[in-house]
């Protein structure tokens, strides 16, 4: 077979076997386990930086690396893999931030430790990431979805917080009947849609169909099961509640992982499958997808205004940016998908960085209430000014990454398209732009009250100690790629570029004929 | 002409130094600073550069008597462009400016780019910032000397320094925005420089805020100015000369009014922020907790007229969506006329002389403000550029005084007085920014002031005219009360000075570096007071790193008005913009309106002098008349402006608001889910023990006994509760296959 067909793949399951060979190693040679987990990491990452080089940036819009093998006959559902300009980044995302959270779990394994069970469950966890984003099939795409939970579920219910039980089931239960509804919304489609050749779980020819068969109730109905199943992963308002909960209890990696790409499971849906399966549904949801998205926006900043815990803080923010991201989503045009995309890498970097972050200083701190913090400038120089640059880079500072999924989503909603309100996206533009005076309140707030100042006169004395060297091998990158992204943002607009392009014009011809 | 073409360096130069101090500085012999100065020089003389190319280049564009062929393009698309204006005897011809471009992104069809459009209010702009920048770096490497936090603070002011010039060149409005909140996040920085001490960071975090609250209105306007461009040429960009021809030609390309009216409102948003206008001023006097050459740098000369400069390069926008050429009344002059009394009046009530000059420069900044909306370009971007200079100048002298005549103490009452004996430079500098600050001829302070009055006049706006006349005579009165306090008198100071200063507000707001050497908090860094060597000593005056820049800066504060002056105004001649722009009139200086003016800052002075010097009128007339008293309360305490945003609007966000939305969140939404769960799990039991147990159960026996065994497993962890969503996934297929069966 040609390394075309099998990269894929080979990024997909190289950290299941990895995971294999850690549950065969015994527990005791905790170097040895850390050792593979780290290799199957790079090498993974290694693969995508391969795929990233050979990727043909000139025909973004096409299913590169695509491979269509026969899976499960009896339903038709195939084992169809590909990459287009959208499913690139994110996948990219997916391994270089889990090899980043093995390097910064290398030498602090929250309680009760066992690095073994913690690192086969994060290759796991691999797995189901970089599955999702290049499935094509729904079934196969339902499977890598699921996958994600387990790992998840374990990661908070053994490795978190005091609260860890009701967190971790919370979180299970509720993304798990999120995604039972969506199932049905894939059986739906399998059952109803004329798609040439017969009925398919296959995204491409599902994408070309756009929903021929099905009546307009049929569609809103069916749009409103996917629905269901992405918006409580993003999450959306109100479906986000077991997101704080997850975030707080998880350990450190474990909220780095959700929000830097379990999230991006959810958008990514919609704009993979959601939007472009069912155009005509998605035009009639997209108003309401979008009033949704600027009640998180600006809920997800007052509840954020409302923490006393810097994690939870930062879990809120999360609703209030991912709101942006299905903002530019709901604008159905393609500099809105782009945003979007653009947003949910910029998120995941940023974000990401925040709980690294927040991990650290609980590490050293032993709490993260912040009325007992302060003076994280003067204990730890380094690690308070790299708060301060992630507080302004997830404010949307400009010159940073943040900005460039903020921006061009606002930008999108007041043009929307498919000839949809002007009025009612335009004030949803303005309500977004209010959002980012909320989001620099608690940014700059929490910045305040954790950096400045001088420290609280139980830690006056502790033993505090800065960015050591392994945070710094995991920081340093996502901190480099943070300026990059800002100064020179066609870095990614060019990747998806083609194929939003490539999903908008498919939908209004859908829509329009 | 290669300045102009390659004046991208001129931002780049600085950025460059920004990240090399960042990682070398510390190194350096001279701890960073030297590379600032370097970079920043640099920059001066590239700007000096594309400032002569930019003369040369209108000199050119006259000598060639309408043979130049600048300007084409546009007038190939068959619309008028530049202004042709005969009102000097001979056609003004276009010129066109220099820009160059390059892709910066491309989504969904729109391509974006970076790039640098170099003109007469660039050049103008870059010869400022380059010119007070360096000057202030020059200063600071005494002012700072043995600063905690030296370093840094050269690395900052070179990236501000970077971002300001990259707002400056920007051609088109998204990259301005860029560069605009880059301006900001520096002020945020330095405001804060001292972070240890609260004060210092909440001024910074306000100062974030209330300028953030504003670019609501800038991002939304920012946005707009695209869609104005794509229905003025039909294709949308954020380009700056095409969204000016796009407004300036509105009526001709069918751009309509209200999208202009809304994109100047949300511009004017971001003004009012950035710019210190009412009601958004509130952030700028708090600024001043920053070190007090930034304060000379940023919220004075650079950052603050951001906001005036965004009104001027976009102009046309404002003209055609304020509808300014019927004169009358718009939000733009009115803000401005608003913001020139409301800042005067509350200098007067200040102690801390830095405080006086920031409330001076919202005042003046609403001078600028109100000569954008008054339609007199030239006069608003005229006094920008003179206001920069003996704005800084007096900044650097109230620098000066404290460094050296106060023990580090803004408080003109408790720590000044007398000084002008002990620091002669110091003084005749000050002096010299306060006569061009209060208008006297021929400083030029009078000339931009006059030509902004003399305007308002003339195209329409009376009203205006009067306010800047009451303006006038408040700016000259303020100004002779700070003198007073400062340099006259009797020297009240001493070593006295900060030992009493812990139970005084305006010293522990403000004294950052005072409290330093008290530093009651544990901080293991190096105090930042090296001025132990004179700490002891009385007031002397500062050596020739301080007063070097004031005589600079004065020697501009006496000249540079002249400029313009009747006759001369080669400031129109060489800064107005020629293309693409509404042929606005000029109108004639007026010796009668001129010498109104300074006559009425004459009376200003005069009345201050009596009242001061000679204590003549109603003293302390605020202890026993309850009118004058209640005014001078509401003066002391801003208007109530602070107390409304700080403990009513953002108390309340903060507050009721965030904690109603989450208790929302966990009695609400999260019960609703609870109950849920609880629900399921009663049904699920019911269904288990009456259903499953006593009826199905010989069927599933098989079945039931692998699920329990699997279920045991996790048991440990979620005690059980898995059952219940089993049920509801049974339940919710149901309802779904229910639904859809209906539906079709």
């Amino acid at each position: 077979m040609e390394w075309s067909e099998w990269a894929l793949t080979l990024a997909v399951f190289l950290p299941a076997v990895g995971a294999v060979i850690v549950m065969l190693i015994p527990r005791a040679q905790e170097e040895l386990i850390k050792w593979v987990t780290l290799l199957t990491t790079v090498a993974t990452l290694g693969i995508v930086l391969a795929i990233l080089f050979d990727f043909d940036y000139d025909r973004t819009h096409d299913l590169q690396f695509a491979i269509n093998n026969d899976w499960i006959d009896v339903i038709n559902s195939r084992y169809h893999l590909g990459v287009d300009g959208i499913s690139l980044p994110l996948l990219a995302l997916s391994a270089f931030i889990t090899l980043l959270c093995v390097i910064y779990s290398w030498n602090h394994f929250p309680e009760p430790h066992n690095p073994k069970a913690f690192l086969a469950l994060m290759l796991i966890l691999e797995v189901g990431m970089n599955g999702t984003f290049v499935a094509q099939d729904l079934i196969l795409f339902f499977v890598f979805f699921e996958i994600v939970l387990l790992p998840m579920f374990f990661m908070i219910g053994v490795w978190g917080g005091p609260n860890r039980q009701y967190a971790s089931i919370k979180f299970f239960l509720f993304t798990l009947f999120g995604s039972a509804i969506m199932l049905l919304g894939f059986l739906a489609l399998y059952f109803q849609v004329d798609a040439p050749g017969g009925s398919t779980f296959d995204m491409v020819r599902l994408t070309e169909a756009a929903g021929a068969g099905m009546t307009h109730n049929v569609q809103l109905l069916v749009f409103g099961a996917l629905f269901l199943g992405f918006a409580i992963k993003v999450p959306m308002f109100p479906f986000h509640t077991w997101l704080p909960d997850a975030h707080t209890e998880a350990p450190t990696v474990g909220s780095v992982l959700l929000a830097a790409i379990l999230l991006k499971l959810g958008t990514y849906g919609f704009i993979r499958i959601a939007m472009p399966i069912l155009p005509d549904a998605a035009k009639s949801w997209a108003p309401w997808i979008g009033l949704l998205a600027v009640i998180g926006i600006i809920y997800g900043a007052l509840g954020c205004l409302a923490q006393t815990d810097m994690k939870r803080l930062i879990a809120f923010s999360s609703v209030a940016h991912m709101g942006f991201v299905m903002l530019a989503i709901a604008s159905l045009t393609d500099a809105g998908f782009n945003a979007a995309v653009f947003g949910m890498v910029a998120h995941g970097l940023i974000t990401g960085m925040l709980f690294f972050l927040a991990g650290s200083v609980q590490h050293n701190f032993d709490t993260r209430e912040l009325s007992r913090l302060g003076g994280l400038l003067t204990q730890a120089p380094k690690m308070g000014w790299i708060l301060g640059f992630c507080a302004m880079a997830s404010l949307g500072l400009p010159g940073l990454a943040g900005f460039w999924g903020e921006f061009p989503a606002l930008f999108s909603v007041f043009d929307p398209g498919m000839g949809m309100s002007e009025a009612v996206f335009r004030t949803f533009m303005v309500i977004g732009a209010v959002g980012t005076v909320l989001a620099a309140g608690y940014l700059l707030w929490m910045l305040q009250k954790v950096a400045f100042g001088t420290p609280k006169p139980e830690f006056a004395h502790a033993h505090i100690h800065d960015v050591n060297a392994f945070e710094w091998t995991a920081w340093l990158p996502i901190l480099l790629l943070i300026v990059a992204l800002g100064i020179y943002p066609n870095m990614l607009f060019r990747v998806t570029d083609g194929a939003a392009t490539n999903i908008i014009n498919g939908m209004s011809q859908a829509i329009g004929g | 002409m290669g300045f102009m073409e390659n004046a991208w360096l001129v931002p780049l130069i600085p950025a460059v130094s920004f990240v090399l101090i960042l990682l070398f500085g510390k190194r350096m012999p001279k701890q960073g600073s030297e590379l600032g100065i370097l970079a920043v020089g640099s920059s001066f003389v590239l700007s000096v550069g594309a400032a002569i190319g930019w003369i040369n280049r209108v000199n050119d564009a006259e000598s060639a008597e309408g043979e130049h062929a600048l300007g084409m393009v546009f007038r190939a698309m068959g619309r008028s462009v530049g202004r042709f204006s005969q009102e000097e005897g001979h056609a003004v011809l276009p010129v066109e400016p220099i820009t160059r471009s390059i892709t910066w992104l491309q989504s969904g069809g729109i391509k974006l780019s970076a790039g640098i459009q170099i003109d007469g209010l660039a050049v103008m702009m870059m010869f400022v910032v380059t010119l007070i920048s360096l000057l202030v770096h020059i200063y600071s490497t005494e002012y700072m000397r043995g600063d905690r936090r030296y370093t840094h603070f050269f690395a900052t002011l070179s990236l501000f320094t970077a971002s300001m010039l990259l707002l400056v060149v920007s051609d088109n409005t998204l990259q301005l925005l860029v560069g605009w909140e880059l301006v900001g996040l520096c002020s945020f920085i330095l405001i804060g420089h001292w972070w240890e001490d609260k004060p210092n960071s909440d001024a910074a975090v306000k100062a974030f805020l209330t300028t953030r609250t504003g670019d609501i209105g800038l991002l939304c306007g920012v946005i707009m100015t695209f869609f104005v461009v794509q229905a003025g040429t039909g294709e949308g960009s954020f380009n700056i000369v095409a969204l000016n021809d796009s407004a300036a030609n509105a009526g001709e390309l069918g751009v309509s009014h209200t999208l202009l009216l809304w994109t100047a409102v949300g511009l004017l948003a971001g003004i009012i922020g950035k710019s210190g206008q009412f009601p958004l001023h509130t952030w700028l006097p708090d600024a001043m907790a920053g070190p007090t050459p930034v304060s000379a740098l940023i919220h004075a000369a650079t950052m603050v007229v951001a906001g005036v400069y965004l009104g001027a390069r976009v102009f046309p926008v404002f003209y055609e969506g304020f509808s300014i050429a019927d004169g009358g009344v718009n939000p733009m002059a009115l803000v401005g006329g608003i913001t020139v009394i409301i800042g005067a009046l509350l200098a007067f009530v200040q102690d801390d002389i830095k405080k006086v000059l920031a409330y001076s420069t919202v005042s003046q900044l609403g001078y600028m403000v109100l000569a954008l909306g008054v339609g007199a370009w030239v006069a608003a971007i005229f006094h920008l550029f003179t206001h920069a200079f003996f704005k800084a100048n007096l900044f650097l002298g109230a620098g000066s005084v404290s460094h050296s005549g106060s023990h580090h103490s803004f408080d003109m009452k408790k720590d000044m007085g007398g000084l002008r004996k002990y620091m002669p430079q110091t003084f005749w500098t000050f002096m010299i920014g306060t006569a061009a600050l209060a208008g006297i001829p021929p400083l030029a302070g009078f000339w931009s002031k006059d030509e902004i009055l003399v305007n308002a006049g003339e195209n329409d706006f009376q009203v205006f005219l009067i306010v800047g006349m009451v303006g006038a005579l408040l700016t000259a009165a303020y100004m002779t009360r700070c003198i007073y306090y400062t340099f006259f008198g009797e020297y009240r100071g001493g070593d006295h000075a900060h030992a009493d200063g812990a139970g005084d507000e305006l010293v522990e707001h403000h004294l950052a570096e005072v409290q330093d050497e008290h530093a009651h908090a544990p901080v293991a860094v190096a105090t930042h007071d090296a001025h132990d060597d004179h700490a002891h000593a009385g007031p002397h005056e500062s050596n020739w790193l301080i007063t070097g820049p004031l005589w600079v800066l004065s020697a501009f504060s006496l000249g540079i008005g002249l400029l313009n002056a009747p006759g001369i105004e080669k400031f129109t001649e060489w800064f107005e913009p020629r293309f693409a722009f509404p042929d606005l009139p000029h109108a004639e200086f007026s010796v009668a309106w001129a010498s109104a003016a300074v006559v009425t800052g004459l009376i200003g002075i005069g009345l201050s002098y009596a009242y001061y010097w000679r204590g003549l009128g109603p003293q302390r007339l605020s202890e026993r008349n309850s009118l004058a008293r209640a005014g001078k309360t509401f003066l002391v305490n801003k208007y109530y402006l602070d107390y409304l945003y700080e403990n009513v609007i953002v108390a309340f966000i903060k507050g009721p608001l965030a904690n109603a939305a989450y208790w929302f969140n966990q009695h609400v939404i999260d019960n609703v889910l609870n109950y849920t769960g609880r629900g399921a799990m009663t049904a699920g039991h019911v269904v288990y023990d009456y259903i499953d147990q006593k009826g199905v159960d010989g069927v599933v026996n098989g079945i039931g006994i692998s699920t329990d065994e699997a279920g045991s497993a996790v048991r440990e962890i979620q005690t059980g509760r898995l059952q219940f969503y089993a049920f509801m996934l049974v339940l919710a297929l149901g309802v779904f296959a229910l639904a859809l069966w209906i539906a079709a």
